[in-house]
């Protein structure tokens, strides 16, 4: 931070004279002191899973969700400052809702990253604004069977001018990034907030690439998500923390298409294996 | 003698006054944008649905006929519409606004979900009957407006203490409720014979599933026997405690004319 008292970082829409946009790295500087948050992309479906950092021993556990459902099968979850996560939040509901008015059908998970990116990056344009102090991550699920449109009472004709091709595959799991700078990139596993290098870390390790052979499945990836969060959590162990995790299937998956909760019974088991694995390096160690 | 045909056959501006234009569009020489108009009768068309209370939910059907004045046009036309688990909403009457009541219903579930999963003993964040309130709201709202939504429904489900719930709502406003119910022609042809069945509502706590799904097959059978606006395939939803079990390409079963023998009154007969 040698440019800092340059001048140059007094204001949005300012670049310093190589080129950087002060502003915009300090509103990641809030990022990287958020609760990490990461999303897997896997084979049937997403998870997105965050480490809540438990401020005060006056609040309800689980309460005040910190992954939020945007559509039906969309979800975000973000680290850094909480109250813009919330208005990011509230601009992604009313882009679905206005996407459905128009089109009768949902958005898909590219286009709403789409605006989402632009909407984040007109904040780092003006002086009377300044840019999120979060990065979010945004997961979802395209259906890739025919959806009606949205009020639709009949099936069409089956053949013929207006008729439906047979065999086309679309839609699937999708996982975006969105950083401050209003930058976006679809990733197969994405992390961010403090412990974002030892997240980053372990997603490398997870096959995760569908043309380098297999992916992990839906439940897989939840297992991975809890043990990932409390891996990451090692270097703050002296806060405690809560694990929210939810996740997004297939129509014909276990979410039935719908971002959701984790069910407690996997969520349980998945943290107590998270536990079990963070123990045995423990004892390796020793 | 005037002898510009415009003038001819209107009330004379020196006996009148001059003509004054104001509802008319700007187009026209008045001051509105455009003339305000409203559904005065509807167009493409669903007829009756019904529905009937049973000792743990309630089964509710519909044909799948959307006629266009006397024209059966569309025959694959879903009627029931399921909100969540614990609700479904029948609609008569015009397709169109049935089409806009569902984006409308569809964008309230996706709104109730934004919090995440109820809690699974507490069920969907709506029972049926805080839909029906909200429906009929939107319904007398409309009516008020003058541009009514030109339906007929039943909404058909669990309240919040998971009792079986039924209700009317209509493009009136009009609200009621009752073991059995029906819309259009079907409450001067099914009602009767579902009020044999459910006379009360003990006797609604009274009936099983298999008679209240016996009773509203019977009841398609007559509306297709004496509806011209029905047809034999229908949807059937029941709604319980397990949830809602829809089905969408149902076929009236055992039919028999023979009572058309004794029909006298229509035709070209002569006795």
């Amino acid at each position: 931070m040698t440019s800092i008292g340059t001048g140059y970082d007094l204001s949005n829409s300012v670049f310093s004279p190589d080129g950087r946009n002060f502003q915009v790295e300090y509103a990641t500087k809030a990022v990287e002191n958020g609760g990490t948050a990461i999303g897997i992309r896997c084979k049937d479906g997403v998870v997105l899973a965050m480490e809540k950092l438990v401020t005060s021993r006056l609040m309800k556990k689980d309460a005040n969700k910190r992954i939020a459902t945007v559509d039906r099968n969309i979800g975000v979850v973000s680290a850094g400052l909480v109250p813009d996560g919330r208005h990011f939040v509230s601009r992604a509901r009313d882009e679905a809702s206005s996407w459905r008015s128009t089109y009768k059908a949902p958005i898909p998970v590219a286009s709403l990253a789409n605006r989402m990116g632009s909407y984040v990056q007109a904040f780092t344009l003006y002086s009377s604004v300044r840019p999120f102090g979060i990065t979010a991550i945004v997961g979802g699920f395209d259906a890739e069977t025919e959806v009606d449109v949205d009020g639709a009472v009949g099936s069409g004709p089956k053949v013929g001018s207006g008729g439906k091709t047979q065999g086309v595959k679309e839609g699937g799991p999708y996982l975006y990034m969105i950083e401050p700078s209003g930058l976006y990139w679809g990733y197969y596993g994405a992390a961010t907030g403090k412990g974002r290098q030892a997240a980053k870390a372990e997603l490398e390790k997870l096959n995760l690439d569908p043309k380098k052979g297999d992916t992990i499945s839906l439940e897989e990836g939840v297992k991975e998500a809890a043990r990932i969060i409390y891996v990451a959590h090692e270097d703050s162990k002296d806060k405690e923390f809560e694990l929210e995790m939810t996740w997004i299937s297939a129509v014909s998956g276990p979410t039935k298409g719908r971002h959701e909760d984790v069910p407690k019974e996997l969520k349980d088991e998945a943290e107590r294996l998270a536990k079990k694995a963070l123990e045995g390096d423990d004892e390796m160690e020793e | 003698m005037n002898h510009f045909p415009v003038g001819w056959g209107r009330p004379r501006d020196d006996v009148y006054g001059a003509y004054n234009p104001s509802y008319l569009p700007q187009s026209h020489g008045g001051t509105q944008a455009n003339p305000i108009t409203h559904t005065q009768s509807p167009i493409v068309t669903g007829t009756s649905v019904l529905a009937i209370k049973y000792k743990d939910g309630v089964v509710i059907a519909a044909d799948n006929l959307a006629s266009y004045g006397s024209l059966a046009r569309f025959t694959d036309v879903k009627r029931l519409k399921q909100f969540n688990r614990k609700a479904v909403v029948g609609f008569g009457g015009d397709v169109s606004d049935m089409q806009y009541l569902d984006r409308l219903l569809n964008s309230l579930d996706v709104e109730e979900n934004y919090g995440g999963d109820a809690p699974a003993e507490s069920g969907p964040h709506m029972s049926a009957k805080n839909l029906h309130a909200y429906l009929s709201k939107v319904m007398y709202k409309r009516r008020s407006d003058f541009n009514p939504l030109w339906n007929a429904m039943l909404v058909a489900g669990l309240d919040e203490s998971d009792k079986p719930f039924l209700a009317y709502a209509d493009l009136l406003g009009t609200t009621y409720s009752s073991p059995s119910l029906a819309t259009g022609f079907g409450a001067h042809l099914a009602q009767p014979i579902m009020r044999r069945a459910v006379p009360n509502e003990a006797a609604s706590r009274e009936l099983s599933k298999e008679q209240a799904v016996e009773c509203i097959k019977e009841c398609m059978k007559v509306l297709f026997y004496r509806d011209a606006r029905s047809m034999p395939v229908y949807s059937i939803a029941v709604i319980d405690g397990k949830g809602v079990d829809l089905k969408e390409d149902e076929k009236l079963e055992n039919q028999s004319w023979a009572f058309a023998e004794q029909i006298r009154g229509y035709g070209t007969q002569t006795v």
